[in-house]
Order: structure tokens, then sequence, then C-alpha cells
């Protein structure tokens, strides 16, 4: 059981397991004294708000720099379309976030989107079937493809870097298999699918809407649901999970499956977004959504970190690509630049990390004389 | 696995004394079933090697040009940056830590290489250069991994994203061809079916073989990988390896970057995109353990030929090239899932054993 840990370094540090405030996170039983622990849950939970707060100042600078050199990226059109360009990647982020929390990572998530966008779009090119109907099939679709890969993950005990990477392939090879060259084209499809991708409601895209309705139901269940507490709580610890009496298969399940349901609906979304679909579609997204995820504040260790982070880790790196665009730096050196955000954000994190344990280590000695 | 075996053991040694000769006779079956089983587990790497056999002997006869002497010999070639990589990534994966930034560092170096042959630079003075910047890359992953204490696949995916990135800025979506002829002319040169860049990869795999299964390092790989807090208590310096390790491995990846690239006679930024999960699948379908300190070279190199001769064999076939990364896929999700299902059933087993001892003591 010990090898989830081995393989992630063994990171799980007291720190990374308390900062989300989880009822079953590491230690909580062994606090010697409900002052200490209060007061260390305040500060772990101050950190992580500023943890947030970190990636909103690097929004506002990031804004504000652009915005001074070219006015028009903070014209409404040019937000509108930042927050449409975020969308998709924020929904696969905070799926991710579901599966990252509980020690595990779906890498397969691309080609979830790349089968369920095409599936669609060939559907609704080639046949009556009604918009709302094809939506829940895909969907339902990846769902589907979610459950293959918690199956794997959480019943066969497969780890879930191998198991993902495996299905990266195969469900990218049936996408090629079902789509064998063809292309399906905007004019292909009925008119009023394409609108869903364009349209707006009071004044906001209709897509952003879906996520943000998506994050905000993702959110609160994570955060209030006890299943949502529970993934944490896996997360942390997994054996003291089992110990606790958790069903952890069930819930591992239930994280990749509703990732999957997830990854479906964002295939939808592509295919009505951009309107061109064929079998490449969403080829190498699982890495911005990981780095989304990660940068977000979501410790790629599992237990800790929320969807919010999350989603606002994908609106920043969606946010730079287009400021990248607009201050015309070289489209090229964006992977460069979400590397070196990776990278930045887990070293920032285990800092942060190191500084709260010392932290609360020098005050349960104070409180202890 | 020994544990079980014992309990399995004690049980048929216990019933033999107390029970009636028939149920003996079905528990020692069942134990026995259970020791092959477990021997077959154990011997994971002689079933690729009998694997690739078979497979090899089908496509001998079933495909159409695969068995003479210029395909074995684009066979062998096709799989040598493969096996370059493979072979650092089996240690770094036997310690417990895993390098996804492969495919990106030789990349990279690819980049490097091609910017400055395009800058007039001897390409004698370059290949040095690659060396050093594969061996920065790896000296960047391990500082963040043994320095910071960071898990390898978080740091790995940034430096996966990193270094690919910095080989586009280096090089943009340029590709340099002109290569002198003299290394792209070796780089697929054969003697008979044997590529010349395969003897180099041979010479390179029994290097590792020798450092990995008979020197005291290669045990204090594999203790660290079973037990870093025990080996670190045994006296093995378990951060200082870890860090080489991954130097060897962004070295590694820059030899196979000059082998990428004078094989195909181009040096592009988007070289080898892709090639770390194919390095990866290899190694874990040679049998090592990805949660370390299992495993062992030959099972990789017999791996690295089967998915090789697979492919190739597609290939001839004419099955598109999605389909063969649906074969890899599943390929890949089998070798971890075949030996955990075994474990399931063996326990099933000396379960059933237990209960048939608990059935006869009554």
């Amino acid at each position: 059981m010990s090898g989830p840990e081995t393989l992630l370094g063994g990171a799980g540090e007291p720190a990374a397991g308390a900062s989300a405030g989880t009822g079953a996170g590491a230690g909580a039983g062994r606090a010697p004294a409900p002052g200490p622990a209060a007061g260390g849950r305040r500060l772990v939970e101050r950190v992580a708000r500023v943890r947030e707060l970190g990636i909103v100042v690097a929004l506002a600078a990031l804004f504000g720099v652009t915005g001074a050199v070219n006015p028009s990226f903070l014209g409404l059109d040019s937000l509108r379309d930042i927050l449409l360009n975020s969308s998709i990647i924020a929904m696969l982020a905070v799926g991710q976030t579901l599966v990252v929390v509980t020690r595990n990572v779906d890498l397969s998530v691309s080609s979830v989107v790349g089968l369920t966008a095409f599936g669609g779009a060939v559907v609704l090119a080639d046949t009556g079937v009604p918009i709302p109907v094809v939506i829940v099939g895909c969907v339902l679709a990846g769902a589907l493809c979610g459950a293959v890969n918690g199956l794997l993950v959480g019943v066969a005990k497969v780890p879930a870097l191998v198991a993902t990477l495996g299905t990266l392939y195969a469900f990218r090879g049936i996408d090629f298999a079902v789509a064998g060259g063809r292309q399906v084209n905007a004019a292909d499809m009925p008119e009023s699918f394409l609108s869903l991708g364009s349209a707006s409601v009071l004044g906001l895209p209709l897509l952003a809407l879906v996520a943000l309705v998506v994050l905000l139901a993702v959110g609160w269940m994570l955060g209030n649901l006890p299943w949502g507490r529970e993934l944490y709580a896996i997360g942390s610890n997994p054996d003291a999970a089992v110990l606790a009496g958790i069903q952890v298969r069930r819930r591992v399940l239930a994280a990749f499956v509703l990732n999957g349901a997830l990854a479906g609906l964002a295939g939808v979304m592509w295919a009505a977004r951009f309107g061109t679909v064929d079998a490449t579609v969403a080829t190498g997204k699982e890495l911005d959504v990981i780095a989304a995820v990660v940068v977000g504040g979501v410790a790629i260790f599992g237990g800790s970190g929320t969807v919010y982070g999350a989603a606002l880790g994908a609106l920043l790196l969606s946010s730079i690509t287009s400021a990248l665009a607009v201050l015309r730096v070289d489209a090229l050196a964006q992977t460069a630049i979400n590397g070196a955000l990776i990278i930045t954000a887990i070293v920032l994190d285990r800092v942060l990390a190191l500084r709260v344990a010392a932290a609360l280590r020098r005050r349960r000695y104070r409180d202890a004389r | 696995m020994p544990a079980e075996k014992t309990t399995a053991a004690t049980s048929t040694a216990m019933s033999s004394e107390q029970s009636a000769e028939k149920s003996t006779a079905t528990a020692e079956r069942a134990e026995s079933f259970g020791r092959r089983l477990t021997g077959l587990a154990r011997r994971w790497e002689g079933l690729i090697v009998v694997l690739l056999v078979a497979v090899t002997l089908w496509a001998t006869l079933a495909v159409d040009g695969f068995a003479n002497a210029s395909n074995v010999s684009f066979l062998l070639l096709d799989t040598t940056e493969i096996a370059i990589m493979a072979l650092t990534m089996t240690m770094v994966i036997v310690a417990a830590e895993i390098d996804l930034s492969v495919a990106s560092t030789l990349g990279l170096c690819c980049a490097v290489l091609g910017a400055l042959w395009h800058a007039n630079l001897p390409i004698e003075a370059i290949m040095p250069i690659c060396l050093l910047v594969g061996a920065a890359c790896g000296a960047v992953n391990g500082l963040l991994v043994t320095r910071l204490g960071l898990p390898s696949l978080a740091v790995t995916i940034g430096t996966f994203a990193l270094y690919r990135g910095l080989a586009y800025v280096i090089l943009g979506d340029r590709a340099v061809a002109d290569l002198p002829p003299a290394y792209t002319g070796l780089a697929t040169q054969a003697l008979g079916p044997i590529p010349v860049a395969t003897l180099l990869v041979a010479v390179l795999a029994a290097a590792a073989a020798v450092v990995l299964h008979a020197t005291g390092l290669g045990r204090s790989i594999y203790a660290l990988g079973a037990n870093e807090e025990a080996a670190f208590f045994a006296g093995v310096r378990v951060k200082r390896i870890k860090f080489w390790l991954f130097v060897a491995s962004g070295v590694f990846a820059a030899l196979a970057s000059l082998g990428y690239t004078f094989r195909y006679a181009s040096a592009r930024a988007d070289n080898g995109m892709g090639l770390e999960l194919a390095v990866v699948a290899a190694v874990l379908l040679g049998g090592v353990s990805i949660f370390g300190g299992r495993g062992g070279l030959p099972g990789v190199l017999a791996a690295v030929l089967l998915l090789g001769v697979v492919r190739n064999a597609l290939i001839l076939a004419d099955v598109a090239n999605e389909v063969l990364n649906f074969v890899t896929g599943l390929l890949l999700v089998a070798s971890v899932l075949a030996p955990n299902l075994g474990a399931v059933w063996r326990r099933r087993l000396s379960h059933r054993t237990v209960r048939l001892e608990g059935d006869t003591s009554r």
C-alpha cells in the first residue's frame, strides 16, 4: 500500500495534508490541545488563502502590464475571448482536481475530449439525433472512459500514472479508428449546435457560464459533502482512510468517473466552439490541464487544494497565452513559460509547506512550555 | 509474496499431519498451482522473451517483407533512441523515481545542435555541448528532486514543458537539415543486418547492465528503490545517487538526440515528441516495478525489441500508426494489470488452501 507514496516521492508532509483543513487530516486526532491545533489551522488556512491570492495578484499584474501596453487587451471583446478560451481547460482542471486530491492523476483526459468531441460531431453531422441527447451521450461516453480508468486504478490497483498513460494511447487509438482520417466541418453540423459555442447569456459566454456552474457545483461538493471530504482524506493518507472506514475504491472510482464525465462535456463544448473537429482534437492538452491544476495550488501528491484554485490556474494560463499574442511575443515561448510556471508553483508550494511546518513546530513548542 | 508462500506451505504441512489424504492432495495441487503462478510472475522477463520470440516468428511467417536484412536493420535502427533512454530510465524507475522529461531533453539537444550548426560551429564541438546541455537538464531535475524533496513526477512534468519550450525558443519551427553527411551516413550505416548505431547501443547496454547488476552502486539503486529510509540507514548515499541518476538520464537523452538528429538528418525542436511514453512503456513492460526496487535490464531490452517488432510488423501489415499507439497502450496497462491480477489470484488460492485445511481439522 505504500506504493503511491513511493511513486510520488513521499512528499506528503503534514502541512500538505492539513492545509485544506480536512477532518480526517493527518495527525488531527493527535493534536496535544485544542488551542495550538486551532491556531495551527488558522495559520495553515491563511497560507492556503495566500496561495489563491497569489494567482489573483499574478492575474492582476498580467492584465495591468498588458493593458498598459495595449489597452484593447482590457476591452470587452478581448475579455470575453479570454473567458471563452479558458472555460474548457478550466472545466477539465476542475475534473482533474477531483482525481489529483485523491493522490492520483488522469493523463487520459485529452484523449477523452478528443473521442467525445469527434463522436458528438459525427453523430450531429450524420444523423438527426437531437442536440440534448448528443450532449448527454457524450457526457455518458466520457463517464464510461473515466470508469475504465477508475476500475484500473481503484480496483485493479494499477498506478494511476501507468493506467492513464495506457488509456491516453488507447482512447486516442479508438478515436482514430472511428475517425479514419475524416474531418467534420462546421458546415456539416446544425447551426443551432454551433450557436451554443458563441451564444451569450446576460453578456457572458454560455460556455463560460457552464464552466462556472460546474466549478461552483463541484467546489460545493468537495467542500461540504462527506463524499468530497473523503476524497481529501484518501489523498492525505490512503492507509488512514481505509482504517477510518472510507470506501476508498468506490470513492476513487467515483472521482475518475466524474472527471471523465466532465471531460465528455468539455468534448461537446470543444466541438461547439471550434466547429472543425478531427481525431487529433485536444492532443497534448492533458499537460495544460495538469499545469493549471498545479499552478492553482492543488498538491500533486494529493490531499490539498481547491477547484477554485485550479480554475484560477486555468484562467491565468490562458490569459498568458492571450497576453503573449497581444505583446507580440513569439507564441512558441508559451510552452516554456508554462513549464517555468509549473516548476515555480511546486517549488513555491514546497517552500511554503516547509515554512508552515516550521511555524507549527515553533508554536507547539511555545505552547508546550 | 514470500509470506503468502509460507502460509500456503505451513497450511499444507499442517493438513498433511492432521487430515485425510484426499484433501491433502487437493491442497498440494492448489499449492503447486500457486507456486507455478508465482514462478511465472517471477519469470516475467522470461515471459517477455518468449513473447518476443513468438511475435518474431509470427511476423516472419505471416508478414511479407519482415524477414529480410534491410527490414531487420530498419527495425533495429528504429529502436535506437528508445533503447538508449530506456537504459537510464530503468535505473531511475528502479530507484522509485521517474523522468518524464527525457524526450523534451532530446528535443532541446536537437534544437541546440541545429542552432549551433546553423551558426557554423564544427560538429565535433557541438556534440560535447549537446551532452553538456543534456547533463544540465538532468541536473536541474535532480536538484529539484533531491534538494527540495519534490516529487519527480511533478518536477519532470514541469521540465517536460520547459525543455520542449526552450527548444522552440532556440530553434523556432525551423528545421536544420544540411548536417554533415559523414555523420548522417554513419547513423544509418549497417554491417550486414546490424546497424552501427545498434552496436553502440549494445555497448551502452552492456555498460549499464554491469553498473546496475554487478556493482555496489547498482545494488544501492535497488536498495534505495525498495526502501529509501532503510537504504539511507544502511549508509547508501540516497540523494547523491538519485541526483546522478537524473544527470545520467539527461546525458543519455542527449546521446539519443544525436542518434535521432543524424538518423533523420534533421534537427527540429519537435524531434522525439511523445517518445517518453514509449520509453516508460518499454521499461514497465520489461518488468520494472513503477514502485521501484524491482526489475532488470534484460527484460527491458527484450521489451524494447518486442515493441519494436510489433510496431514494425504492424506497419508492414498496413496498420495505421494510431492503432500502434492503441496496442502500446494496451500492452502498457496489461504489463501492470497481469501481475496484479496474478497476485489477487494467488491470494484467493492461498485463502482456499487455508479454508480447506479448516474444513479438515473440524
